[in-house]
């Protein structure tokens, strides 16, 4: 043993004999569930959208500087690529978005209930999908 | 000796009244990863329209929108509260993923410092299209 929380993972077999059980919950160990996948899904899409704010960045300061580099800005967000970047970007914030409130709910005490917690799951999927989508057809109406 | 149990906890009395822990600190962080949630809610709502209505349009254009004083004010708290925010969550995710300690305190200074450098090159550029467009 190298460190002493490995003490914890002892367990005994039917027989008596010991074994190096591992520490739970052990992802490779738990069938994923709902509730564990939108879990991780809010941290991705945290650190997917705290790496998109690079575009917030760049759109401000691009708008402050030069019109060379606004054209630049505004060439790459229009490309196909940076089309593809800002949907992702804004489906992961409306799902981070939608996830936190599911968390501001729990924080207040409502919505813990098993049953609860997978309508409110499916609905921030549903959610998730629609809010994006009705976003990005407004947003080319209003652009083209 | 008497029937009555006595607990012996290795913990000084001052540690015991803080109520702290091992972590050293109390609920500030997650109370203020709530707030800023909090205020993000209608920042981010407004900020999908704007961005919608800014969609495509000429330098001046947005350089005239974000000079207006409620846009300003709106875009500075948009950019505080999400940066905030950013650091404050990513922080948790390092904390918990990586058990190096030396490696850990690196990377959450690292996080603080590049949080506060493009929250601050955002509030620059804001302030200078407001007070020059």
């Amino acid at each position: 043993m190298k460190d002493v929380r490995d003490a914890l993972m002892i367990g005994h077999r039917s027989d008596g004999s010991t074994v190096r059980r591992p520490l739970s919950p052990h992802l490779q160990v738990y069938r994923p569930q709902l509730t564990s996948v939108l879990s991780i899904a809010n941290r991705l899409s945290g650190i997917a959208i705290s790496v998109g704010t690079l575009l917030l960045v760049w759109w401000l300061v691009a708008s402050a500087g030069s019109p060379k580099g606004f054209a630049a800005m505004q060439g790459f967000m229009g490309s196909w690529f940076g089309l593809l970047l800002l949907f992702l970007w804004t489906g992961a914030l409306v799902y981070h978005f939608v996830g936190g409130l599911r968390h501001l709910a729990w924080d207040a005490g409502y919505g813990y209930d098993l049953p609860q917690v997978y309508a409110s799951g499916y609905a921030a999927l549903a959610a998730t999908a629609v809010l994006t989508v009705a976003i990005w057809i407004v947003g080319l109406l209003v652009w083209g | 000796m008497s029937d009555q149990v006595k607990i012996q906890v290795m913990r000084s009395q001052l540690g015991r009244a803080r109520g702290m822990g091992s972590a050293k600190s109390g609920t500030h962080h997650w109370w203020a990863e709530r707030v800023t949630a909090i205020a993000l809610i209608p920042l981010v709502i407004w900020f999908v329209f704007a961005v919608i209505h800014l969609a495509g349009q000429p330098q001046a254009a947005v350089q005239h929108w974000v000079a207006h004083p409620v846009n300003t004010v709106l875009l500075l708290a948009l950019v505080a509260m999400t940066f905030h925010h950013m650091q404050l969550g990513l922080q948790v995710v390092m904390e918990d993923y990586i058990h190096a300690q030396q490696w850990q305190a690196i990377a959450i200074l690292l996080n603080k410092a590049i949080a506060l450098f493009l929250g601050l090159l955002c509030a620059v550029s804001i302030l200078r299209m407001a007070f020059t467009a």
